[in-house]
């Protein structure tokens, strides 16, 4: 999984209904977290909606996102290879455990259950592929959450305040696995947050957002 | 291929309505090449000025209409005030909520054996009470002032209006507006009644005006329970359209036009009437008293719809008694034998409507479920929502066949259909039903589907998965339980039709409900009850499936067991 991706945000300016809202400058190198920071209302959500492709038509974006040197601003979401980490876990209530790591999977993996089997040993979890993932404990799920991100091979991660849902302690520990495993896939990661903590786990660079 | 999906909704619904008004307004002045008439004229409306009675049957209509909604939406509103979270309060909302799955023509049925002379009621209190040895000579069903009309609509309106408020109110986050409200002093009905009801009413307006425009022309209940000289001035147009006289025609279709009026005058009359509550409503908001007395109101809001929904269940009781009473002598309470001979006679000819009844509801139903996921879909993915202007038009649209009297239109449409040389197929019949099950199914479903968490698309979506993935993968088994939901409305809405089949399947395709109000006028009890339980039961399977089948499915799944 040690690859060497690359996100470069290029002059990104965002407006709504013609008003400036943020405009941010930044490279993001393999392994390398960037934590943007801001008060709510600063358009942290807006900038993580705009580089994964989801942002409402009410807003304006312009500038060039480049993801290992390939401009993905135009791309429709699924074929960006950037992976999302919302504040709850959000695996899905109708699959199972290893049904939820499967599904973020190229079609063409080999081996897919062995892959799911390694995946959640990984994170002590051996075993638990045909759980339910509604009996699961909060850590176990973002656990979980975590390898379906990986599993999906994406070339880099968002992260919205991850796991902000959780207890303090369990996610002190959570946020450290996730920001080893993303540092040793070599993904380049961008989190968002209000939370100084947060940034301080990423040990990344700070940008802060202001009005 | 999706985007296509609203404008094909609104064709759909639109187009054949505008056909069939048009083509009930040409025959009413005369004009209809297929039976003789070239020339514009006014001799159809002097034929039906001339008819005796027309004044009666009008002024049943247009009273019936105005009072069934006013007494409804009084009601309901009452009992809502009124809630206090309470076991009764919650034991009373899940009575009434299989109210509404049940059929117009049953709800009426069973209202008619209680309240007949030689009734359930007359027998109850009989011979003691009253001194009836034999059923006394009173028209209390049929009565000339169509009140017992009123009564069965009332029944069925109270939960469809109940159940519209109740999924109208989570927006308006009642509890803390009617808490801040107390804390200002106000007693706990006023407050709500100062607070949540002038913000609830504009979400349930089109609701109440469909209730409006059902109960002034409405067929099989007033088949069953209405006036019978003169009817009530929609079934009267079907009388004249079904006259082997075929020049009668033309004076029918003067008839659905009148109705078409009637209908609209209703519409206006109770529009100003809301205009009149706003002002005075506006300064006993501002008067600012807190309320006294409030105990009346809120034992009048809970009994009043205690009685109406045990009214309804016990004539359904009434129903299914006398199916299978053997003899039965008048001021019995209760059957001297019971006996199997009137379902075993009637199961035979059971069979083939029961099937067809099946058959059109789930090929109506599905259509509307696929035209309208098509259109939800639609509007997820070009992240247009109807709040934004031009969609909230094409929303107003769906309304439009609750809101145009079904007579008024079926019946031009009928004639469109004859000069095109279309015989009466099945096909017609399920698309007829369509305009009416389309509407609740996307009503139904919408609701769940825009309060979809969308984070769960866009986690898709990141995943690599396409758009069609997220919706066959995601969307539709996380939304499985109120498409289900969603289904077993649109198959009770298409059971219960009447007028539609009867009409597009010119008599000639027999389903449960025409079979039971066709009955009707020949007063055999048994037969009766028989053919009205199974059409009371029949909208029962798709609830019983709607909810069991995703307990069976999700059994392993915990999260799938809430609403999502």
């Amino acid at each position: 999984m040690n690859t060497h991706h690359r996100l470069v945000l290029k002059d990104i300016r965002i407006a709504l209904a013609g008003s400036p809202l943020l405009s941010l400058d930044a490279e993001i190198g393999p392994g390398e977290v960037l934590t943007v920071m801001g008060p709510s209302g600063s358009g942290k959500s807006t900038l993580l909606a705009y580089l994964a492709g989801f942002l409402a038509p009410a807003f304006q974006a312009s500038g060039q996102v480049l993801l290992d040197e390939r401009e993905i601003s135009r791309l429709p979401a699924e074929r960006r290879g950037i992976g999302l980490l919302f504040q709850d876990p959000l695996l899905f209530p109708h699959l199972s455990v290893a049904g939820n790591l499967r599904f973020g999977m190229p079609r063409a993996a080999p081996d897919k259950a062995g892959r799911v089997e390694a995946a959640l040993a990984q994170v002590g979890l051996g075993g638990f592929g045909q759980r339910d993932p509604a009996t699961l404990s909060g850590g176990q799920k973002a656990r979980v959450a975590l390898m379906r991100l990986l599993l999906a091979e994406p070339c880099a991660v968002l992260l919205d305040e991850p796991f902000s849902t959780l207890d303090r302690p369990l996610r002190h520990d959570t946020r450290r696995l996730v920001f080893d495993r993303l540092r040793e896939a070599g993904l380049p990661s961008l989190l968002v947050t209000h939370d100084r903590e947060d940034a301080e786990d990423a040990g990344g660079r700070i940008i802060e957002l202001g009005f | 291929m999706l985007r296509l999906a609203p404008p094909l909704i609104v064709a759909l619904l639109v187009g054949p309505i505008l056909a069939g008004l048009a083509m009930a307004l040409l025959p009413a002045f005369g004009y209809l090449p297929a039976l003789g008439g070239e020339r514009l004229s006014l001799a159809p409306w002097r034929e039906l000025f001339a008819q005796p009675g027309l004044a009666r049957s009008v002024a049943v209509s247009f009273a019936s209409g105005l009072l069934t909604t006013a007494v409804s939406l009084a009601v309901a509103l009452a009992f809502l005030a009124g809630i206090s979270g309470s076991r009764l309060d919650h034991w009373i909302r899940r009575l009434v909520a299989p109210l509404l799955s049940l059929p117009h023509a049953a709800a009426a049925f069973g209202l008619a054996f209680l309240m007949a002379p030689s009734g359930l009621l007359a027998r109850l209190v009989s011979p003691e009470l009253t001194g009836w040895n034999r059923p006394p000579d009173l028209l209390i069903v049929n009565d000339p002032r169509g009140l017992a009309l009123m009564v069965g609509l009332v029944i069925k309106e109270i939960p469809f209006l109940l159940l519209m408020c109740l999924a109208a109110l989570p927006q308006l986050d009642s509890e803390r507006r009617v808490a801040m409200a107390r804390s200002l002093g106000y007693r706990p009905m006023t407050a709500w009644f100062k607070v949540v009801v002038p913000t609830l009413y504009p979400l349930i307006r089109l609701p109440v005006y469909a209730v409006i425009a059902y109960a002034t022309a409405v067929v099989d209940v007033a088949l069953i329970l209405g006036p019978t000289l003169p009817p009530t001035l929609a079934v009267s147009i079907l009388t004249w359209f079904h006259d082997p006289d075929l020049s009668r025609r033309f004076m029918a279709s003067a008839g659905a036009v009148l109705q078409l009026g009637v209908t609209a005058a209703a519409l206006i009359a109770w529009w100003c009437l809301e205009c009149l509550v706003a002002r005075l409503g506006r300064q006993w908001l501002a008067r600012g008293g807190r309320g006294k007395g409030e105990r009346p109101l809120r034992l009048a809001g809970k009994g009043l719809i205690l009685f109406t929904t045990l009214t309804a269940f016990v004539g359904l009781a009434g129903l299914a008694l006398s199916s299978i009473a053997g003899m039965w002598r008048f001021p019995d309470a209760l059957p001297q034998s019971v006996t199997a001979a009137h379902w075993l006679r009637a199961l035979p000819s059971l069979a083939a409507p029961v099937a067809t009844t099946a058959l059109i509801a789930i090929g109506a139903t599905l259509f509307a479920l696929a035209l309208a996921l098509a259109a939800l879909e639609n509007e997820q993915r070009s992240g247009r929502h109807p709040a934004q202007g031009r969609l909230l038009s094409a929303l107003t649209l769906l309304y439009l066949p609750l809101i145009v009297p079904q007579i008024a239109f079926l019946f031009g449409l009928v004639v469109v259909m004859e000069s095109l040389g279309t015989r009466p197929r099945l096909w017609l019949v399920i698309f007829g039903h369509l305009l009416f099950v389309l509407p609740y199914v996307f009503l139904s479903l919408s609701e769940a589907y825009r309060r979809f968490d969308p984070r769960w698309s866009q986690l898709a979506l990141s995943l690599g998965t396409s758009r069609s993935a997220v919706f066959w993968r995601v969307r539709l088994p996380m939304l499985l339980a109120p498409l289900l939901t969603a289904g077993a409305v649109g198959l009770a809405v298409s059971i219960g039709q009447y007028l539609p089949t009867l009409l597009l399947g010119a008599g000639r395709i027999t389903t449960v409900t025409t079979e039971a109000v066709s009955l009707a006028a020949g007063g055999n009890r048994r037969v009766i009850g028989v053919w009205a339980l199974v059409q009371a039961c029949l909208p029962l399977v798709g609830f019983i499936l709607a909810v069991g089948l995703p307990r069976l499915l999700w059994s392993n799944r915990r999260g799938m067991r809430g609403s999502p």
